[in-house]
């Protein structure tokens, strides 16, 4: 059976040339189609998945949750923005127009433009660019650029504190996430991202479950979710980056966030965990979005699951776990298994087969390779928490012992 | 090329779908500014001096940091491409080239660039 969106694109090519339009126009009116489809596929989403987090975030917590607006609160959201609608966008005294106006926008459009490279099944894919990978890094780090930009021009301490704190982290989770961006391009051979997800005839997960985790913890960190939420903090600097946002304009912020925590999902399902791969869907291609939609719903539960439970970090203890933790252990992971990868092809014969048997040996070799890293990783972990355990458990004691109250002073 | 007109468009798209609420929100919301509602939001005490102060110096280092990083780690994407074409000899250059990388690292580690005192 011929993949569904094949059918109708050309039947779209066909009734347009129909009518007599060139083939430069047709793939332009294709493109608006395709993004305006994309972008409302996310926006209708973005109503259900907020939904979703809000009920579930609610029920970890032991509250009730959007209870009143439809059943079960299911109109909640729409309830929400039609009242953002009538708010007014309040312009605070000193702010720069421009970028003030501008960060929300360039948070929304961070997210969506990731989805131009996000194959849906094998054949629906915005665009398989040739370095996809390389692209979707460019794309995403955007996001970063509308944090400073927010918390710049809105001429507010708090909003720049905010800022500095969140560029300073999102820039240093930007390295772990990166190296191990690596890790399916050199199994694959190549950044199309379409293509990584054509090699996973067995999910790269299974082979490289080191590198999923530290992907999947570096990614969770650049959406700015909470263990992680230095950005917003609202105990400590109030709203951070967007304290001076409202109406609209906050919104937009809003809107971001879910959807990016919602996109970084769909990565990890694409790179990590085979994307529209699923059976059958060799037969029937159609059936992948239904896949690819399944995976990331899962991990997107995940990462609300992480929301709702985990508490915010300190910000040194944050870029001590990115420094000294994920960076080094992506590096020796990266490099271990790629030389342990290499070796092993000249010894092994048909070592880089892609059928289901002929990936074993591979995917068997790797494994191994990150179940001794993720060991050394685990060892070094406790022995660090132990060690800082025994150091604050030290010190408690000292300030029951002797209150004086000139020694709080210093 | 068709591959990148498709970018361009998801751009244009992309950035309209966000600008399009804002500005109906503008449109058909309220408009009062008064002097008490635009001032700087600061928990109901009045701000003192700029807000552009000078900040703590550490952030700029991680920043330094992560621009070697940055650089350095896209070098590796068009090995990594190339990875399944290539013998074992440049596989540990690109090794090597990682642990100088990882060497710089160590560096910033050691000098006391990485604790946030």
């Amino acid at each position: 059976m011929e993949d569904l969106f094949i059918i109708i694109y050309n039947w779209l090519v066909s009734l347009l040339s129909g009518w007599g339009v060139g083939p430069v126009l047709v793939d332009i009116i294709l493109g608006v189609l395709g993004s305006v489809l994309i972008v409302a596929y996310l926006l209708t989403l973005a109503l259900f998945i907020i939904w979703v987090e809000r009920k579930l975030v609610a029920r970890i917590q032991d509250r009730i949750g959007p209870n009143r607006v439809g059943p079960w609160g299911l109109f909640q959201n729409i309830a929400d923005v039609l009242k953002l609608l009538t708010k007014e966008i309040i312009i605070p005294d000193g702010a720069d127009l421009v970028p003030f106006m501008l960060a929300p926008m360039i948070a929304v459009a961070s997210v969506f433009m990731i989805w131009a490279a996000l194959p849906f099944t094998r054949n629906a894919v915005g665009t398989n660019v040739s370095i996809g990978v390389l692209y979707i890094v460019a794309v995403s780090s955007l996001s970063i650029m509308a944090v400073l930009m927010a918390g710049w021009s809105s001429n507010n301490k708090y909003a720049l504190l905010g800022a500095f704190r969140g560029v300073a982290m999102l820039v240093s989770y930007e390295v772990p996430m990166i190296l191990t961006l690596l890790v399916p391009v050199f199994l694959t051979g190549s950044m199309r991202v379409n293509e990584i997800v054509g090699a996973q005839t067995i999910w790269y997960v299974i082979a490289m479950p080191i590198a999923a985790v530290i992907f999947y913890i570096a990614n969770h960190a650049e959406a700015g979710r909470s263990p992680f939420d230095m950005l917003e903090a609202e105990s400590e600097i109030v709203a951070g980056f967007h304290i001076e946002y409202s109406g609209m304009a906050f919104a937009m912020f809003y809107l971001a966030e879910f959807l990016h925590a919602f996109t970084i999902s769909a990565l990890t399902a694409t790179l990590f965990f085979g994307g529209w791969r699923g059976p059958f869907v060799e037969q029937v291609p159609t059936l992948g979005i239904i896949y690819f939609f399944i995976k990331t719903f899962a991990i997107y539960l995940f990462n609300v699951w992480a929301r709702g439970t985990l508490v915010r970090l300190r910000i040194d203890q944050i870029m001590s776990f990115c420094w000294k933790f994920l960076v080094p252990i992506a590096l020796i992971l990266l490099v271990l298994s790629m030389l342990v990868d290499k070796i092993a092809t000249g010894i092994i014969p048909n070592y880089l087969d892609t059928t289901l048997l002929g990936m074993l040996p591979r995917t068997g070799i790797l494994l191994l390779v990150n179940l001794v890293v993720g060991a050394l990783a685990f060892g070094w972990i406790a022995r660090t928490g132990r060690r800082e355990r025994e150091r604050l458990e030290s010190r408690q004691i000292a300030p029951v012992e002797r209150p004086a109250a000139g020694q709080q002073a210093k | 090329m068709k591959e990148w007109t498709f970018i361009a468009i998801i751009a244009v798209v992309s950035l309209a779908t966000p600008a399009a609420p804002i500005l109906i929100g503008k449109l058909i919301g309220p408009r009062k500014p008064n002097t008490l509602k635009n001032a700087t939001y600061e928990c109901g005490v009045e701000t003192v001096g700029d807000t552009w102060v000078q900040f703590k110096v550490q952030y700029y280092i991680f920043a330094l940091v992560f621009l070697v990083f940055d650089i350095e780690v896209v070098f590796l994407y068009p090995w990594a491409v190339a990875y399944n074409q290539l013998p074992l000899f440049g596989v540990i250059e690109g090794v090597i080239f990682i642990i100088i990388l990882a060497a710089a690292l160590i560096y910033a580690w050691r000098k006391g660039a990485l604790e946030w005192t």
